[in-house]
């Protein structure tokens, strides 16, 4: 999918915690997430802790989108 | 004596448990397990499986460092004949961790491998490196898939040579080996040209290899301008599911309006994905689709703003055709509406 929405001319990033399959897909922009049934949050913290992080990661995607990249990249936390 | 055979299974076909399960680490079991004993039955004596390694599908794509390390020091161990696991079918965690740690026990302990999977599975991505057997896209072909398993896996064990990968049900693996045709060349290129021109099925003795990469776009330059969308295959829906996008082999995606909503609450969604342990994001749908941060974000002028509408589907078990459809359709109508960039989520 992310391929398609890459091919219509918008630039998208993948945040997913399986990194090497985002690479298998052909995604440019990869932003490693916490864990496969939540990517985004972490039930073990407090909601505000878990807000954070999310926090985190979403400013990290938006990096990627606003940062220019020749190849497929990777964008570690 | 008879070869000696380990085999890695996930947790599912253990019987352990389902996507609740999926988290559980490697522990070794005596004899075969579940679908260990098609093989076993199938070998009649000649070999059998000595261990069974069972791990939860979620911890090794998670875990994967401890995980192999943990069940390669098991199989140095046991010196088997041969490790031979799944088979995955479509199953894309397992597929991976099939591929993966075949990958590692023939590289670091250099034990002959072999592994069975559903040819759009993740993890076939590995075919060059591990010799895998193609099969059904589910569970009911296991059947089939056990036979061809079990037969290629004695030849192996024996040190036989292979035969080519449609003669021996493996995926192509890109090796090429030299042999005489029966007829020569110009009649098979004639022949094929024919079958062509008639409209009759022929297959190709060189096919092309498919690079499907799509180059990447242009990076944002100021993000306080941009219309960011967002889109999932983690099944994010309204509470009820109201398109019945199925759980696993979804056939559409959803298209769902959220411009006055600053956080997806659990009573008004949920996820309608089957391929992971749903608790947490029915919990708060935000883990998987973070609306709320967005949101967050648009208020205070970073982004200029979240798209109207998210689109998503249930990624698990879908076929490589129907997602391309999917984000093909729905990409138009992003770029119609004048969207900047996306941000896909996946489980």
């Amino acid at each position: 999918m992310v391929k398609e929405i890459e091919r219509a001319g918008i630039p998208v990033v993948h945040m997913c915690t399986v990194t090497p399959i985002s690479m298998t897909v052909g995604a440019n922009r990869i932003v490693p997430t916490i864990a496969i049934p939540h990517p985004l949050g972490n039930p073990a913290l407090s909601p505000e802790e878990e807000k954070t992080i999310r926090r985190k990661l979403v400013s990290r995607a938006l990096e990627a989108l606003s940062t220019e990249v020749e190849d497929q990249t990777i964008f570690e936390a | 004596m008879s070869y000696r055979v380990l085999h890695y299974i996930n947790q599912f076909f253990a019987q352990i448990g389902g996507e609740e399960m999926a988290h559980v680490p490697p522990e070794l079991r005596e004899g075969f397990v579940g679908p260990g004993m098609a093989l076993h039955t199938a070998w009649n004596g000649e070999a059998e499986i000595v261990k069974t390694v069972v791990c939860g599908d979620s911890y090794f794509a998670e875990h994967e460092k401890e995980a192999k390390a943990q069940i390669l020091e098991w199989v140095k161990a046991e010196k088997p004949d041969l490790f031979i696991a799944g088979p995955a079918f479509n199953a894309g965690r397992y597929g991976y961790a099939c591929a993966n740690i075949c990958q590692a026990v023939q590289e670091e302990l250099g034990i002959p491998v072999l592994t069975g999977m559903y040819e759009e599975n993740p993890g076939a991505d590995l075919r060059t490196r591990v010799l895998m057997v193609s099969t059904a896209n589910s569970a009911a072909g296991m059947r089939k898939a056990a036979p061809v398993m079990a037969k290629l896996a004695l030849k192996l064990m024996r040190g036989e040579a292979l035969g080519a990968s449609c003669e021996d049900g493996y995926m192509n693996n890109g090796v090429r080996v030299n042999f005489f045709e029966k007829e020569r060349g110009a009649k098979r290129a004639v022949d094929m040209l024919v079958n062509k021109l008639n409209g009759k099925p022929f297959t190709t003795e060189y096919p092309m290899p498919s690079f499907d990469r799509v180059p990447p776009n242009k990076a944002i330059q100021d993000l306080s301008k941009a219309t960011i969308a967002l889109c999932t295959s983690g099944g994010i829906v309204p509470k009820g599911n109201p398109d019945h996008i199925e759980s696993s082999s979804a056939s559409h995606y959803g298209e769902y309006h959220i411009a006055e909503i600053d956080h997806l609450t659990s009573d008004k969604y949920e996820t309608a994905h089957g391929g992971y342990d749903p608790v947490y994001a029915n919990q708060d749908p935000n883990r998987v689709l973070p609306v709320d941060v967005m949101r967050e974000f648009e208020k205070a002028g970073k982004i200029g703003k979240l798209h109207d509408f998210f689109y998503t589907t249930v990624g698990n078990g879908t076929a490589v055709a129907s997602a391309k459809g999917f984000a093909a359709d729905y990409a138009k109508k992003l770029v119609a509406a004048g969207v900047d960039a996306v941000i896909m989520t996946s489980t």
